[in-house]
């Protein structure tokens, strides 16, 4: 290979990851604008409107003002690791949306076949995106320890009891969307789902759709499940130490995990880009991923506004002897009612009550 | 069908829907914020703001220094100091009220017996400075004399409640 080829190919990349890392970024500041403007609005108060027209400037101040302050470092931290950990933080939120396909296009034609948009199109993306997202504890866990303080060290503590029990429940809400679509590659996932909305999974999953959701809340650390930051009894949990930029960044790690679970819920649950009625596909799929996407960031937003934080007994007895018996029992189900349609044709019945669909069958 | 009901509403969140719904309804409500300096909130009559000395509409002045407001004044936050003036009648020399004191209770316009103390509805002179909030004679008088038209508007808007 040419070195002009490789450097061809090198600013591909960067190019690729600049366009779904900036808008990211991006869209992380204006969603805490969306937080405050939402929770206010549910709160009967107008929300930030100093700033600018509608007070859309409120995010860049924020910034500006985090960018400017001090970042103070604890005497008694371990400081490399008191530095480590916010990168820690958000190195897996962004790396995940490596493998999210946000649509499939042909360049205006320019292509005979329709290309998946993803920075990287893995065949084993959902395996590639639960590794990762389970990398991000790490931050929270070395934020808690280096901190040398007793409030970020019971939220680490509290944010890996929340992670293990929670991502036992999310991993086996997806081998139930797995089973459906005999697939890990996030784009055959989407595909599997296409023809309207009565095809989408979160019909014969809807359950599983649920745990999924909650389970997102609780994997990154949102209402209901913010103990890890809970201020009644913890401060501000494992960024009590944080100040300025370092504090940005975990926050606009917890953001961008939000993104990506609402991504991810659109792709799994939601049919991603696919139109809710065949009629509306003259609507670029991106578009509707988009807005699914949105959607599921209000929700998360509306659940803040709405729910009370749980307890920390209450939240390990939800994850452990509610969600993890119900997955698994869903997953027997399915199995089960799957297996009996291959089984037997006229058994089909069985696998088509659940939504079972095999696009090479027919 | 109670058991069945009960575990119907288990198993489709039903109370977290219900929450959910009222805080969407809540969403489209009128809001109830008043932005403060473009918007502001009625005040009453009684309105117990900066205050001011007043003159009778001959121009002279109300006050005859009895130091009832002196007296009353729970915050000690009003000196008073008086003379015979050159025509006989009883005067203050001297009329300060300490602003980062008061307590805005209201008390020295309620003893005044010739209604000369009055608090007026202005409430937006902070300053940077504890020294522009010493307020003098000549300082009252002068805000008496800005307002002196809301002032009775004020008293006679609240005259039929004594």
């Amino acid at each position: 290979m040419e070195w002009t080829d490789m450097a061809l190919t090198g600013l591909i990349w960067a190019l690729e990851i600049l366009a779904i890392a900036v808008p990211i970024a991006l869209s992380v500041a204006y969603i805490t604008y969306a937080e405050r403007r939402v929770i206010g609005l549910m709160q009967v108060r107008k929300g930030c409107n100093r700033v600018g027209p509608l007070g859309l400037l409120q995010p860049l101040a924020d910034g500006l003002k985090l960018f400017l302050k001090e970042t103070i470092i604890p005497a008694k931290s371990n400081k490399i690791l008191f530095v480590a950990a916010p990168v820690m933080a958000l190195v897996p939120a962004l790396v995940a949306f490596a493998v999210v396909p946000f649509g499939e296009t042909t360049l205006f034609g320019l292509w005979d076949t329709a290309h998946v948009m993803a920075i990287a199109h893995l065949n084993v993306g959902i395996l590639y995106i639960l590794a990762i997202s389970s990398l991000a504890i790490y931050g929270v866990l070395m934020a808690g320890w280096s901190s040398n303080s007793k409030y970020a060290l019971i939220a680490s503590v509290r944010a890996t009891c929340q992670m293990i029990s929670y991502e036992i429940s999310m991993g086996f809400a997806l081998v139930c969307v797995l089973m459906l679509a005999g697939s890990m590659d996030l784009s055959v996932i989407v595909n599997a789902q296409k023809g309207g909305f009565w095809h989408w999974y979160i019909i014969p999953l809807f359950p599983m759709f649920l745990v999924y959701f909650i389970s997102g809340c609780a994997e990154t650390n949102r209402t209901p499940f913010d103990l890890v930051e809970g201020e009644a009894e913890l401060v501000a949990g494992h960024i009590v130490e944080y100040s300025g930029m370092w504090f940005a960044t975990f926050s606009l790690a917890e953001y961008g995990a939000m993104i990506l679970i609402s991504l991810l819920t659109s792709i799994l649950f939601m049919g991603g880009w696919d139109a809710p009625i065949p009629a509306l596909d003259f609507i670029p799929g991106t578009v509707w991923l988009l807005m699914k996407t949105s959607f599921f960031i209000f929700v998360f937003i509306w659940f803040r506004a709405t729910f009370p934080r749980f307890r920390y007994d209450q939240m390990m007895r939800l994850g452990w002897k509610v969600f993890l018996p119900w997955t698994l029992a869903w997953i027997a189900v399915l199995g089960l009612f799957t297996y009996a349609g291959e089984l037997n044709s006229s058994l089909t019945i069985l696998s088509d009550m659940i939504g079972y669909y095999q696009p090479w069958r027919s | 069908m109670q058991l069945i009901k009960h575990a119907f509403k288990t198993w489709m969140l039903w109370e977290l829907v219900k929450g959910l719904a009222l805080t969407m309804r809540y969403f489209f409500k009128p809001k109830i914020t008043v932005e403060y300096p473009e918007e502001r909130t009625p005040l009453s009559p009684r309105f117990r703001g900066l205050h001011a000395l007043r003159r009778y509409d001959s121009g002279e002045e109300r006050c005859i220094a009895c130091k009832l407001c002196e007296v009353v004044c729970p915050a000690l936050a009003i000196v008073i100091e008086s003379e015979e003036r050159e025509d006989g009648s009883r005067r203050t020399t001297r009329y300060d009220i300490d602003m980062t004191k008061c307590i805005y209770c209201g008390l020295c316009q309620e003893a005044c017996p010739v209604d000369a103390i009055v608090e007026t509805q202005h409430f937006e002179y902070a300053s940077e400075t504890r020294e522009a909030l010493y307020y003098t004679k000549d300082m009252l008088l002068d805000v008496g004399d800005r307002y002196e038209s809301q002032i009775a508007a004020n008293i006679e808007a609240d005259a039929k409640y004594h």
